[in-house]
């Protein structure tokens, strides 16, 4: 009797659940490509694990509170390591419709991948696209910042070059015109002999002229 | 009095300026290209040879017109003969020209080093879509550093005819670029020689730090062998002397007025023979030096993609034929191929055309120049490097220089000339005649940061320069050799710098550089005339790769207008100065 009822049970999980059968999806998982060395084996514990991750996930769709472990199906495990699964209802006659598992395990997708230390590309739910996270976007671009900093460097510059070229062509202009003022003021000063103005000594670097030397220097000492 | 010309501080500035002003971005990204398609090294052999026989004679001719005359291209051809200042206008012509459009590629270059200081880089992953599930379609079919290259940079339309608005990102990194380069000539030869010990040299030092990385890099060494073994029979090809003259001619910047511009502020006496050699040496060494660089990151990619490849066609099989994970590797990949097609072959055949045959030579025998070197396969192999950003900040910051560089010479070639003249002067200071410059040109090059810019920008690179070049600087030889007289010009060069003329330079001069020169330009004619319609590459956003179209019939006038703006100058001024004459003999006969 007992084997006869198990026998029904078996017949009943193998026709729910089969590789392409109505509300199925298939898993597959790639535990070498993403640990490496420390890649843990694929056994029937971890297959518990997932039963329960999934049986998780489905207690947080409302009106589905109450599913158990036993209700998830494995099946067609191959050496990949991939797999189907399925969702029962409690009478463990009819799979729960595709939608809502999708809708579920989307929901609760990265707390699946952490229990496995997986990733979305490593735990594949074929059919079932994976929401990707959008790359962080700054309320200022960070370029603008970098553009503004080397802009407003350079105006500066630009400014400072153009102000001092003003300030040194208005010196050179001043030059001339100073030179031509201190000119001035010695014609005024220059005493005319013959029509031939004399350069006064204390306006020029005066030098001294040997040939005309001090009245007593001119005779030797005694 | 009249007011003495500035001069460089010393001759090491004049020096630094040539170099900087020569080695720019073709030495970067033009020259790699040719020597892959060329046969690698076998190409260094017509490289050289022209070097010898066609870039040292007429880069020392330039020098030497500009160190003697004393003055911009305009004022030094008036002087040898005044019918032949046209040859001066002309270059003028073409310099602006250049200017108007090369600085683009500094705003390009402003732009990708701004966005280098993100984590992780814009180019490296794609955008995700509307719905979240997946990547923007236009990325997921090209790559993504082509997405950011094409969408976010350019934001390109899909053909010339539609010319879209501008983009105001890009428009504000050309007025930096535009800023940058007016501080840099601002005051002349003074800012000027100070700037150019910094372009001259900070971008040998990005090279040497890339060399180093490049060589350590896994899988440099792959691309490196293939690219240099050398393949004799690229020898006996015409194409690879023609373009080894033609890179020689362009690398160094002839023809552009810049180099008479620089030597025009050199003491007379200053040995130009010398620093013409030395100027083209460090020019050629550059570009082989760059390739070595390019090759280490190619060989890097190349490896790289390969890798990839073989990695998604395992992930394929695994996961077709539930093998366990991990146990197809790169090696026993043939043998599991060949027992899995025997033992389910209908499985396989299905699966077959899905599975990509990976060659490393397929991935090293990609060769792209231009832009799309530098902004498209670089950044790709940048994102794969560690510490991308530090990488990507010191590339960019290398292709600023090297812009900046040539830059500097292509505005002191417009600038010379107006500041030798005496009517705008003396109504101007030399502060304002440049900010005008600078503004009219960055004004105008507003244009290439439309949609359409891009495709604006290949007209101008392909056609604003290259015959114009070829025929002024055919005119500037034979105007100095024959019309100035090649026995005069060496009675000159020899009271200036005190040294005789070696008979290499007069066979060069006289003979052997006009005939080359004549050469190229009937082969350039020849293919345009031979390829009918002119073609462009545009970028179809639908299929997420390039695709070729004919130019509209105003582009083409486009091209017309701006190859004949340059050239017709010369016979231009020369009719305008011989009408002039005849007027003024008219006038001064009833007098005499």
């Amino acid at each position: 009797m007992l084997r006869l009822l198990f026998f029904l049970v078996t017949a009943i999980h193998a026709e729910l659940c089969q590789p392409g059968a109505e509300n199925a999806f298939k898993v597959r998982l790639s535990i070498r490509t993403a640990l490496g060395d420390k890649a843990y084996a694929w056994d029937t514990n971890e297959e518990y694990l997932f039963k329960a991750m999934v049986a998780f996930s489905m207690r947080k769709v409302p009106n589905r509170e109450a599913t158990e472990i036993s209700h998830v199906l494995l099946c067609n495990v191959t050496q990949r390591v991939s797999f189907w699964f399925v969702v029962t209802d409690s009478s463990k006659n009819h799979t729960l419709p595709a939608v809502e598992v999708q809708s579920a395990i989307r929901m609760n997708r990265n707390r699946i991948n952490n229990a496995f230390s997986l990733n979305d590309q490593t735990l594949e739910f074929l059919k079932i696209p994976s929401t990707l996270a959008p790359p962080t976007d700054p309320s200022v671009p960070i370029w603008i910042i970098i553009f503004g900093v080397i802009f407003c460097i350079v105006i500066v510059a630009i400014t400072l070059l153009i102000l001092s070229g003003i300030r040194q062509r208005r010196r050179k202009n001043k030059e001339p015109s100073e030179v031509d003022d201190a000119e001035d003021k010695c014609e005024n000063m220059i005493t005319i002999e013959n029509g031939i103005p004399c350069d006064p000594l204390d306006t020029k670097g005066g030098h001294i002229n040997d040939a005309f030397m001090t009245e007593d220097e001119r005779l030797t000492p005694l | 009095m009249e007011k003495a010309r500035p001069l460089w501080a010393n001759p090491l500035q004049f020096v630094f300026a040539c170099i900087s002003y020569a080695v720019g971005l073709g030495n970067v990204w033009r020259f790699p290209y040719l020597c892959q398609m060329y046969g690698g090294g076998s190409f260094l052999v017509p490289y050289i040879i022209m070097l010898i026989v066609e870039g040292m004679p007429l880069l020392y001719l330039e020098l030497a017109v500009g160190q003697r005359m004393r003055q911009g291209s305009i004022g030094a051809f008036r002087t040898i003969s005044p019918y032949l200042s046209g040859v001066g206008v002309a270059s003028v012509v073409v310099s602006f020209f250049l200017s108007m459009y090369y600085n683009v590629i500094n705003a390009w270059a402003f732009w990708y080093l701004f966005h280098s200081f993100q984590d992780p880089l814009p180019w490296s992953v794609c955008p995700l879509n509307g719905n979240r599930t997946g990547y923007d379609e236009e990325c997921e079919k090209a790559s993504s550093t082509q997405y950011f290259w094409y969408r976010k940079t350019l934001n390109i339309s899909p053909s010339i005819q539609e010319n879209g608005s501008v983009q105001w990102e890009l428009a504000l990194c050309l007025l930096l670029a535009w800023l940058v380069v007016y501080l840099c000539i601002l005051r002349g030869t003074e800012s000027t020689g100070k700037v150019v010990y910094f372009t001259a040299s900070l971008p040998y030092c990005v090279l040497i730090i890339y060399l180093v990385r490049g060589l350590t890099l896994h899988g440099a060494t792959n691309g490196l062998m293939y690219m240099f073994t050398p393949k004799m029979e690229q020898l006996a090809n015409p194409k690879a002397w023609i373009n080894g003259a033609t890179q020689i001619f362009f690398s160094l910047g002839l023809g552009f007025g810049s180099l008479i511009a620089f030597a025009s502020y050199n003491e007379p006496s200053s040995n130009c023979q010398k620093h013409a050699i030395i100027v083209s040496l460090i020019n050629s060494s550059t570009s082989i030096f760059a390739s070595i660089v390019t090759f280490s990151i190619y060989g890097f990619k190349a490896t790289f993609n390969y890798e990839n490849c073989l990695r998604k066609v395992s992930l394929l099989l695994t996961n077709t034929f539930d093998l366990e994970d991990g146990f197809l590797t790169a090696s026993n990949l043939e043998q599991v191929k060949g027992y899995l097609a025997s033992a389910y072959p209908s499985k396989y055949s299905e699966l077959f055309p899905h599975i990509r045959n990976c060659s490393l030579e397929s991935e090293l025998d990609t060769a792209v120049q231009g832009t799309g070197l530098a902004f498209i396969v670089y950044t790709e192999a940048i994102k794969n490097m560690e510490v991308s950003q530090l990488w990507s900040v010191l590339y960019f910051f290398m292709l600023l220089m090297l812009g900046i560089g040539s830059m500097l010479g292509n505005t002191a070639a417009i600038l010379t000339p107006l500041t030798d003249s005496k009517i705008i002067s003396s109504y101007l200071p030399k502060e304002a005649i440049s900010g005008l410059v600078c503004l009219v040109s960055c004004a105008i090059g507003m244009v290439f940061t439309t949609e359409a810019g891009n495709y604006w920008f290949d007209i101008f690179n392909d056609y604003a320069a290259t015959l114009s070049l070829l025929l002024i600087v055919l005119v500037e030889t034979i105007a100095v050799c024959y019309v100035y007289g090649l026995r005069r010009f060496e009675s000159d060069l020899k009271a200036m710098t005190g040294r005789a003329l070696s008979w290499y330079w007069k066979v060069m001069w006289a003979g052997v550089s006009p005939l080359l020169i004549v050469s190229l330009l009937i082969f350039y004619l020849s293919d345009y005339i031979l390829t009918g319609t002119l073609k462009y590459q545009a970028w179809e956003a639908s299929q997420g790769q390039l695709v070729t179209k004919d130019y509209p019939a105003y582009a083409l006038a486009a091209i017309g207008l701006l190859v004949a703006a340059s050239t017709m100058c010369i016979p231009l001024v020369a009719l305008g100065t011989f009408v002039l004459h005849r007027l003024k003999r008219g006038d001064a006969a009833p007098v005499a």
